[in-house]
């Protein structure tokens, strides 16, 4: 087997193990918080007989070795089940919350990686002059404001104030993408500059890295412009460590979310898992937690190949 | 100018202001008589319902697990649900009143103990059924029998026997209830075809809308029934929808740029910040809703009435209303009834801070001057935290030292509150004295948080609800008030007032004691103008 294909696979079987273990986790987490569903559901107005009832219908009295056992065999067959809260079909209910999120990172990823990787050639370009200050200065203090209030004064500003954009980001099957795009304005903006401060340093950090090598000072005395030395030289030689932050940022923008989404109603996974845990309705967040274990392995299993293959002595080893 | 007559008419439409007030002030901003009169004749014209176009609400209290079935209904955006397509037999309107829904009318026998219903006839379910005495009949059971997962399932505890006669539903109690209709209008109890036994959740009911979209914690849509039976009311816009706004910013910031034209919970912090935006105002209904901190009386050291006395005298009720709730509240009594209940009594003294008396008491509970614990947490009630240092410090000036223990909102219902001795809490009133006493303050209670159980209370309790001459009732009412303020385990300190944002082009708008956004009613029972 070609070595590639082997590592891939390697890289795919033990991310299999992994996502196993993280459901077990999940499990004996939402298993030991305090109360139970069927409380949870009830709330402040439970009574004795009404929570025995619920206990009883949603098949809580069972251990809970049972209750996983079945869920992982359900699972395994395709059957993420339904969620105890509410009745309704788990995968149809977390498709379009997952496809929502997907929606949400892909435009923020669109916009903010392209972004950072360019203000990072800027910045190594016009190293330790205004440009590249100015660029860490604005990048560095939008990553120390919290994203929630960033939420707000954007709200505030664009929204309230001047009225370009809605504050409220709730979008659904029936919008045009022009209307969906429209919808999510804001959210991405923020996105986009709370992972912007990382990617872009972690780009300047690497191509400086590489820049102090024999082989850039060859290629400036032979001649060649700043942007040229950096485009065919310096930055090939750099990619691996810029593939892995992007890919940590792009994980983040799929599962970190949660807050983004409460400020701007937006209707993605993370307020989903979120209701789900505070009512312990453990089937749909251990379908939730399976999803973002799942992503958050995926991106880095990317990440580790795109490295390799982007380094000839990786790809070639002796 | 125009702006300004503009904004005065729309409080006109929307009942804010009077012909005098506004004549008076479009006069100041030079405007002569009979163009303002033009004017205000126009704008009030306006407060008929207009019908068609949709009516949009932001709503805190929303999760994705919700359902449509009535009986799990326990938060603000699942209560605003069920109003859509549902009804029950009776409603309390804003008055207090009964408001005759599915039944038409109600007869009690001398008793108290035997309760007709006349069921309403002609009212088509929107799945085309026409309902009857048996579906009354079977939502009561599925509410009441034994499987009942239904939050409802305390209050039907008293019913000895329900059955149809012809087209009446009729309910035998045990003991008498002069109050019954009144729990009939709980709103777990909407009345659906065949009890909803076979689909709780359907959504069908013989509501003014049916459902159009469910989105459980994003968004619910409904659109007008058209054989809606009481068209004349309810049912002004062609669509409905219920946003799920949880983040209090969102709300204002939807209801500021006009995306939605109602939100509820407007926090007290911004609600007079808000109030001067232009096209909305901020509308504020006292209720029956109290923030209280609850003391387990069989438990030491509040087990001693002394210790109770002193920790009542050592909180400050003013300051809280005017640091908690900013003003939008009043203050309580350590009773859990105020003048917004039927047959209170305002004669009962007040309680106020007085360091002095409760430093005494404190000394005489002999209490051996270790910190008393008290567990709060933001989810007990909005500002609970807060609350809770305010407490401690005027606690600390009259020498009675208190431990605050924060404790995770999440979890708090089930694992603190009932359980724990002394914490925070929250209760959302009931229609009437004898249900919110029945409640927590019987000994069989479910939820007698405070764990008062006295026979002599339960007595007068019961002797009161089987009592059909007001004047006697209102005296019993009276003194098991004063018996709860004085011995009781509940320090309350404050009642909330239902703050809610109202765009100006909405009408048909009225302060409702009863709940948040018009008891739930708002979307069905206003209207929004082109």
């Amino acid at each position: 087997m070609h070595p590639v294909l082997k590592l891939v696979a390697q890289r795919l079987s033990l991310g299999l193990l992994l996502l196993f273990f993280a459901s077990i986790l999940i499990f004996a987490g939402t298993t030991i918080l305090p109360g139970d569903v069927a409380q949870s559901i009830l709330g402040q107005s439970a009574t004795p007989e009404a929570l025995a009832n619920l206990r009883e219908e949603l098949g809580m009295n069972d251990p809970a070795i049972t209750r996983y056992f079945n869920w992982l065999g359900g699972v395994l067959q395709g059957d993420l089940g339904t969620a105890l809260t509410n009745g309704r079909d788990i995968a149809e209910s977390l498709g379009t919350r997952f496809k929502n999120t997907i929606f949400l990172a892909f435009w923020a990823a669109v916009v903010a990686v392209p972004l950072a990787i360019f203000l990072g050639l800027l910045a190594v370009r016009y190293r330790d002059r205004w440009p590249d200050k100015l660029i860490s200065a604005v990048t560095l203090a939008s990553i120390s404001i919290p994203e929630f209030l960033i939420g707000y004064v954007l709200m505030y500003f664009v929204s309230v104030k001047l009225g370009w954009f809605p504050s409220v980001s709730m979008i659904n099957d029936t919008m045009t993408l022009g209307q969906k795009l429209n919808a999510i304005a804001l959210p991405v903006m923020v996105l986009t500059l709370v992972v912007l401060a990382h990617m872009m340093r972690m780009t300047r950090a690497a191509i400086l890295n590489v820049m102090q090598s024999a082989y850039v000072e060859t290629a400036e005395l032979k001649g060649l412009s700043g942007l040229d030395v950096i485009r065919k030289h310096a930055f090939p030689n750099a990619i691996a460590p810029i593939v892995n932050v992007v890919m940590l940022n792009l994980a983040y923008l799929v599962v970190g979310v949660v807050v983004i989404e409460v400020v701007f109603v937006y209707p993605g996974m993370g307020q989903y898992l979120v209701d789900h845990v505070s009512k312990r309705d453990v089937p749909v967040v251990q379908a939730c937690g399976l999803i973002f274990a799942a992503v958050y392995i995926g991106l880095n299993i990317i990440a580790d190949i795109v490295s390799i293959l982007s380094n000839p002595r990786l790809r070639h080893p002796k | 100018m125009n702006d300004q007559l503009d904004f005065m008419a729309s409080r006109v439409t929307m009942g804010k202001m009077t012909r005098r007030e506004f004549m008076g002030k479009a006069a100041a901003l030079g405007v002569s008589a009979v163009v303002a009169n033009s004017v205000f004749a126009t704008a009030a014209r306006a407060a008929d319902p207009v019908r068609g176009g949709t009516i949009k609400l932001g709503s805190s209290g929303g999760e994705s697990t919700n359902s449509h079935d009535p009986a799990l209904t326990a938060s603000e955006v699942p209560l605003s649900n069920i109003r859509h397509w549902g009804e029950t037999l009776v409603e309390v309107d804003e008055n207090g009143a009964l408001d005759f829904r599915m039944a038409e009318s109600v007869e009690a026998s001398a008793d108290a103990k035997t309760w007709t219903f006349k069921i309403r006839k002609g009212v088509d379910f929107s799945n085309g059924k026409t309902m009857s005495a048996d579906d009354v009949l079977k939502t009561m059971q599925r509410h009441s029998n034994e499987d009942s997962q239904s939050g409802a399932l305390g209050i039907m505890r008293g019913i000895e026997n329900m059955k149809v006669d012809g087209d009446n539903f009729v309910v035998e109690l045990g003991t008498a209830n002069a109050d019954l209709p009144y729990l009939m209008a709980d709103y777990h109890l909407m009345i659906q075809p065949g009890g909803g036994m076979d689909n709780p959740a359907e959504g069908v009911g013989t509501g003014p809308y049916t459902i159009e979209f469910d989105e459980p914690g994003v968004r619910h849509g409904y659109k007008l029934n058209p054989n809606y039976w009481d068209a004349d009311n309810r049912g002004f816009a062609e669509f409905s929808e219920v946003l799920v706004l949880n983040d209090a910013t969102a709300r204002t910031a939807a209801l500021q740029s006009g995306q939605v034209h109602l939100i509820n919970r407007v926090d007290p912090k911004v609600a007079g910040l808000l109030d001067r935006a232009p096209t909305l105002s901020v509308r504020s209904a006292a209720g029956r809703g109290h923030y209280v901190f609850i003391m387990h009386i069989d438990t030491a050291p509040f087990d001693k009435n002394e210790l109770r006395l002193a920790l009542k005298y050592a909180i400050n009720r003013q300051e809280m209303v005017d640091k908690i709730l900013r003003g939008y509240g009043s203050i309580g009594n350590d009773m859990p009834i105020n003048a917004s209940y039927p047959l209170f009594d305002a004669s009962i003294p007040q309680r106020n801070y007085d360091a002095a008396k409760a430093a005494e008491h404190y000394k005489a509970s002999g209490h051996d001057g270790s910190p008393i614990i008290l567990r709060v947490s933001d989810g007990a009630f909005p500002g609970a935290v807060d609350a809770a240092a305010l407490f401690q410090q005027s606690a600390q000036a009259a020498g009675i030292p208190l431990e605050i223990k924060r404790e995770p909102n999440d979890g708090y219902w089930s694992e603190v509150w009932n359980k724990q001795p002394f914490c925070a809490s929250y209760w959302g009133g009931r229609p009437v004295q004898d249900q919110m006493y029945s409640t927590a303050y019987l000994s069989t209670a479910d939820w007698n948080d405070t764990r008062w159980k006295r026979d002599d209370f339960d007595a007068m309790l019961l002797a009161a609800r089987g009592e059909l001459d007001e004047a006697k009732r209102k005296d019993i009412y009276s003194k098991m008030g004063q018996m709860l303020r004085d011995e009781g385990g509940l320090i309350l300190p404050m009642f909330n007032d239902f703050v809610s944002g109202v765009a100006n082009n909405v009408g048909g708008w009225i302060d409702d004691p009863n709940g948040e956004m018009m008891n739930n009613k708002a979307n069905i029972k206003c209207w929004v103008e082109a």
